[in-house]
């Protein structure tokens, strides 16, 4: 028997050999190249002339519409446009892809949140060899800070944003007579008048949302992250942060936040009903409200969002995504020619009537944009306050090139505040030490 | 002594020529090949594909290294990794004998034949076990709601106010609720099957002796399922320490209990899709399963002993 126990382990060990061989072989580093790639306006055309397949990651549904008019205008070039998941899905699939060097698409969507990661190990193309950076009046400030991903290079170009802006439903506010909040105090106030006089409603919901927290940080002129390559700096204690865990807090104490999650099915009823009163979000977000929360339609309006200080017009940017050129991607210069017809040329006007919110200031600052009234808002011109708040951001803010991480620990840290007697700042302190340590971990100079 | 000595001709085949036990080795090699192919397959190559990558450390900035044995290192020392397995033993310690009680007295009530429509009952106290668990966990999700659900309308009509349960402290206690509610039906059938197979003539022979119905349960009919119940236990102890589906589940209704390190195989999950430590991933889930390996089999080395 011991012969054959040893026959036995000579086939497992050939096994376990094979196994691993096939696995030296995809383990192997990165294949980023250096060099600057230069594409000129003249390359452009020529690929257009030359077509060919352009596969596209998009989960952007107005891009199908931009996606055939480009094949429209240029007869050799067909675009494949796959939504291979929405967010964090999409970016699985793409850093899966990325690994194994095989089925990188040409054109990917990113949001600005997570494009540090993929700029920093240089899995993105610097899009300044292709004259990008020429653009960089047409797009408003914090979307083409988005592209630069706290970096020299531009890793994009932005397609759509989300300045931040108060939705509020004018109809709780007129029965209780309370004043639309211009700042935070005046939102503080609100928030306990609307629930003494109904226990039920809430100025809010919030159950801790990492991408909103941060975009607050942002408006209140917090810089929690500062990036310079591979050396990285985290500190949640500044004074900006120190304005918004103050208001925050007393929500939190006197427990004028709805424990509801965003995007539930109790969220929709509560922004139906009008138990959930006010909402601080992106421009993105009329068409949510007009498909998800259809009964209260002509209930709800937009101000700006409220302010730190009395008459300041500060603003920050809450989603939005850019369009990409994977470095493992094929051709380079049709890629890039797609990108510019759909997020600065011809396709944002396309993009715009089918309800996405530009990035482009022509678009921002056209009356036809701005003068558009929104039914579901009783007739308002939304526009016009989105569009201001937009030219309000602040475009000094920089997210963690291990961002997507970091805003998944964003509940097991700060998110205690939510339901213990943590407080909002020791929850900051934690979720920055767990960033600090997951920073170091991955080889960056942490600085606390 | 006066035994015949073999025949002479029988020598050469008490040590027949090499070549010919060579061939007869290989043939048995021939009929466990399936197995041991499949076996090699998807059991060993798995689990020494792990073994390689815990060895790495794939980081943002530096690549990926050999390590050696410090992801192991860094395993027992971690403390998110620890509060995970403290949590599913707790799970463990409190909920299996919860459930395997219910499973075991409703078996018990099944098998006495004193129950009207045991068909019925066994159906229906089975059926949870078909409904998938993220269907279940669903399911229980929207009842727990407090302000449009189950909980939330109990509170309206009577006008109380109940704790609720996706709340950081008893999100584990509601987590178990869901389980048991799954799988007493599972363990129950296990139980029954059991019992249906212990020989009547057992039952006619203490009904001769004046035995109760409460002294053929200790005397008979649980001696007789001890296998049964230790199964049922070892596969309940494994399954505690797999949990995955109901937090994960839950999760999006109650993120603040619920941390993305609540079990061990959670933390796995997040350390592998969050995190992209594909290798200390790997490293955490050997070792979580050792330990269940290692817990199972003195559970299993214990109960058989007490069978014998």
């Amino acid at each position: 028997m011991p012969k054959h126990s040893r026959r036995l382990l000579g086939g497992i060990g050939l096994l376990t050999a094979l196994a691993l061989g096939a696995t030296a072989c995809g383990g192997s580093g990165d294949g980023g190249s250096d060099a600057k790639k230069s594409v000129s306006a003249a390359d452009v055309q020529a690929a257009l002339k030359k077509g060919g397949t352009l596969t596209v990651w998009a989960w952007e549904p107005t891009l199908k519409q931009v996606a055939a008019d480009f094949e429209k205008e240029h007869p050799g070039v067909k675009v494949d446009l796959v939504n291979a998941g929405t967010g964090n899905d999409q970016y699985k699939a793409l850093q899966n892809a990325m690994s194994a060097k095989k089925g990188v698409p040409d054109v990917a969507q990113v949001e600005y949140y997570a494009m540090g990661q993929y700029a920093l190990t240089k899995q993105l193309t610097d899009l300044k060899g292709f004259g990008a950076d020429k653009l960089s009046a047409s797009f408003s400030p914090g979307p083409w800070n988005g592209v630069k991903a706290g970096g020299d290079g531009i890793y994009g170009l932005p397609m759509d944003s989300g300045p931040m802006a108060l939705f509020y439903n004018k109809k709780v506010f007129d029965k209780y007579k309370i004043k639309v909040p211009t700042t935070w105090d005046e939102y503080l106030a609100a928030a306990r008048t609307l629930h003494t006089a109904d226990p039920k409603a809430y100025i809010t919901n919030d159950t801790g949302d990492a991408g909103f927290t941060t975009s607050m940080l942002w408006q209140a002129g917090s810089r929690p992250y500062k990036v310079d390559g591979t050396k990285v700096k985290i500190d949640f204690a500044d004074a900006g942060a120190e304005k918004y865990t103050g208001t925050w807090q007393k929500l939190l104490d006197d427990k004028l936040l709805a424990p509801v999650t965003s995007w539930s099915d109790e969220w929709y009823k509560g922004l139906g009903d009008g138990t959930i009163a006010t909402l601080a979000i992106g421009a993105w977000m009329p068409a949510n409200l007009a498909s998800g929360v259809k009964n209260a339609a002509g209930d709800w309006r937009v101000a700006p969002l409220p302010q730190w200080t009395a008459g300041a017009h500060a603003s920050a940017e809450n989603g939005g995504s850019a369009l990409t050129l994977p470095e493992l991607g094929k051709n380079e210069a049709l890629a890039y020619a797609f990108v510019e017809y759909a997020n600065a040329g011809k396709g944002v006007a396309t993009r715009v009537q089918g309800g996405a919110f530009p990035a482009t200031v022509a678009q921002l600052n056209s009356p036809a944009f701005q003068n558009t009234a929104f039914p579901y808002f009783g007739g308002q011109q939304a526009n016009k306050i989105f569009a201001e708040s937009a030219a309000n951001v602040a475009d000094d803010w920089s997210y963690l090139p291990y961002q997507v991480y970091a805003n998944s620990i964003f509940n097991d840290t700060v998110g205690k505040a939510y339901v213990s007697h943590t407080k909002l700042a020791d929850g900051l302190k934690t979720w920055q030490d767990a960033s600090v340590k997951y920073g170091t971990e991955q080889g960056f100079t942490v600085e606390k | 002594m006066t035994t015949l000595h073999p025949p002479a001709a029988a020598a050469p085949q008490l040590a027949p020529p090499p070549t010919r036990r060579d061939r007869r080795s290989w043939a048995g090699w021939g009929f466990l090949a399936p197995f041991v192919i499949v076996f090699a397959l998807v059991f060993l190559a798995p689990i020494a594909y792990s073994l390689y990558l815990s060895l790495f450390r794939d980081r943002l900035i530096g690549g990926t290294t050999f390590v050696g044995l410090d992801n192991y290192t860094a395993a027992l020392q971690d403390e998110n990794f620890w509060a995970s397995l403290g949590r599913v033993s707790l799970f463990l310690c409190v909920q299996v004998p919860v459930m395997l009680g219910i499973a075991l007295l409703v078996a018990l009530a099944l098998d006495s034949g004193r129950l009207y429509g045991k068909s019925f009952f066994r159906i229906s106290i089975f059926l949870p076990y078909a409904v998938p668990a993220v269907v279940a966990t669903l399911m229980w999700g929207f009842m727990y709601g407090t302000r449009f659900g189950l909980v939330g309308d109990i509170d309206d009509a009577f006008g109380l106010s109940l704790p609720d349960p996706l709340s950081p402290g008893l999100v584990l206690a509601s987590i178990g609720n869901i389980v048991t509610w799954e799988f007493v039906g599972y363990n129950m059938l296990i139980f029954y099957s059991a019992l249906r197979v212990i020989p009547q003539s057992l039952y006619e022979a203490a009904e001769i002796d004046g035995a109760g119905q409460i002294r053929v349960i200790t005397a008979i009919k649980l001696p007789a399922i001890r296998g049964a119940l230790v199964i049922a236990t070892i596969f309940s102890i494994i399954g505690s320490f797999q949990l995955f589906n109901e937090p994960s589940v839950l999760q999006k209704l109650a993120p603040n209990a619920i941390t993305t390190d609540y079990t061990p195989n959670f933390y796995t999950y997040s350390l592998s899709f969050s995190g992209q430590q594909q290798n200390y991933s790997a490293t955490v889930a050997l070792v979580m399963g050792v330990i269940t390996m290692v817990i199972a089999y003195v559970v299993q080395l214990r109960g058989m002993r007490k069978g014998a």
